[in-house]
């Protein structure tokens, strides 16, 4: 295994991921990739990290009683009551 | 990730005279979000639920000069963004009595670290990976990155920010958010290689024992 190829790489792993790199560094990773089984695993671990990151991370809800106090401390209380109508427009 | 992504389709106009009811609009849109940034960046609900009110209460003082040139959405990150710093830093100060600089990465997080955990653990069954403790541990492991990693990772991966929407937010070259965010998964992995991998050797032992 080429270390030396593994290292100079290393940084454009997570560009490489979303698809960012010029054309030639990614067949660059590519080639590196068919031959070397390490950075294999890294990629793939790197992209179930993300992955599992985003499939696992809460929706934007905020907790009833801390939306309550945050249309109070912006002196919105009349339009607390809105909640109901926003929660059904919400996908 | 399309709550980022909705039409602004909010009056600049009305928002700018102080218009309440337009206000409130805008609260009712971005305080999901916020309030979910703000909770992965300090760590502690009652921070976080600080940061919330006092980003609204900075965005409702500031709208009157809101030039448009970014996006309310980015806008409203920027406030945010930049409270949760400070409440971690106030934090961080008061508990350590140190000063440490959250705008730049920690000295370890200055260099590309090498992969340490090269283990193969993406066999195992999703259930697994996204068990309750398996969140925990992740959680955990946001938490060790420093602020300003911490704050690139969750604006890009988590809230989905593009990385010129990220650079905006937070007034860095988008080649300053590629390199944090690259460190930042980087470690990430590391960590999460760490806890998968063992896992997925204990099965494949026990299945080689037959269990
Ligand atoms: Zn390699």
């Amino acid at each position: 295994m080429d270390h030396q190829k593994c290292r100079h790489l290393l940084g454009s792993l997570s560009d490489y991921v979303d698809g960012e790199l010029a054309e030639e560094v990614c067949a660059e990773i590519d080639r590196h990739l068919e031959e070397c089984e390490n950075c294999r695993i890294v990629i793939d671990s790197l992209r179930k990290t993300i992955y599992l990151y985003k499939v696992t991370s809460e929706p934007p809800t905020v907790p009833e009683e801390v939306r309550q106090r945050l249309y109070l401390s912006l002196d919105l209380e009349e339009f607390i009551e809105r909640k109901a109508s926003n929660e059904a427009s919400k996908p | 990730m399309n709550q980022e992504k909705r039409v602004e389709e909010f009056s600049l106009e009305a928002l700018r005279a102080g218009d309440k009811a337009e206000f409130a609009r805008l609260v009712e849109a971005y305080s999901g979000v916020m309030y979910r940034l703000a909770l992965k960046m300090v760590e502690d609900p009652q921070d976080a639920e600080d940061v919330l009110q006092e980003t609204f209460i900075k965005a409702y003082r500031a709208l009157p000069n809101f030039d448009g040139r970014s996006s309310l959405s980015t806008w409203l990150y920027r406030i945010a963004t930049n409270e949760a710093l400070m409440a971690l830093r106030r934090r961080k100060s008061a508990s350590v009595g140190q000063t440490i600089s959250i705008e730049e990465p920690a000295p370890n997080e200055d260099y590309e670290q090498e992969p340490i955990q090269i283990v193969d653990w993406c066999c195992l069954p999703e259930a697994e990976m996204m068990s309750a403790e398996a969140r925990a541990y992740m959680e955990k492991a946001i938490e060790t990155l420093s602020p300003a990693l911490r704050t690139v990772f969750l604006l890009r991966d988590i809230e989905g920010l593009s990385t010129q929407e990220t650079a905006e937010v937070l007034n860095v070259s988008e080649v300053v958010v590629k390199t944090r965010l690259s460190r930042a998964r980087m470690r990430l992995r590391e960590l999460l290689s760490e806890y998968f991998g063992e896992r997925a050797a204990r099965r494949s032992a026990a299945e080689g024992e037959g269990l």
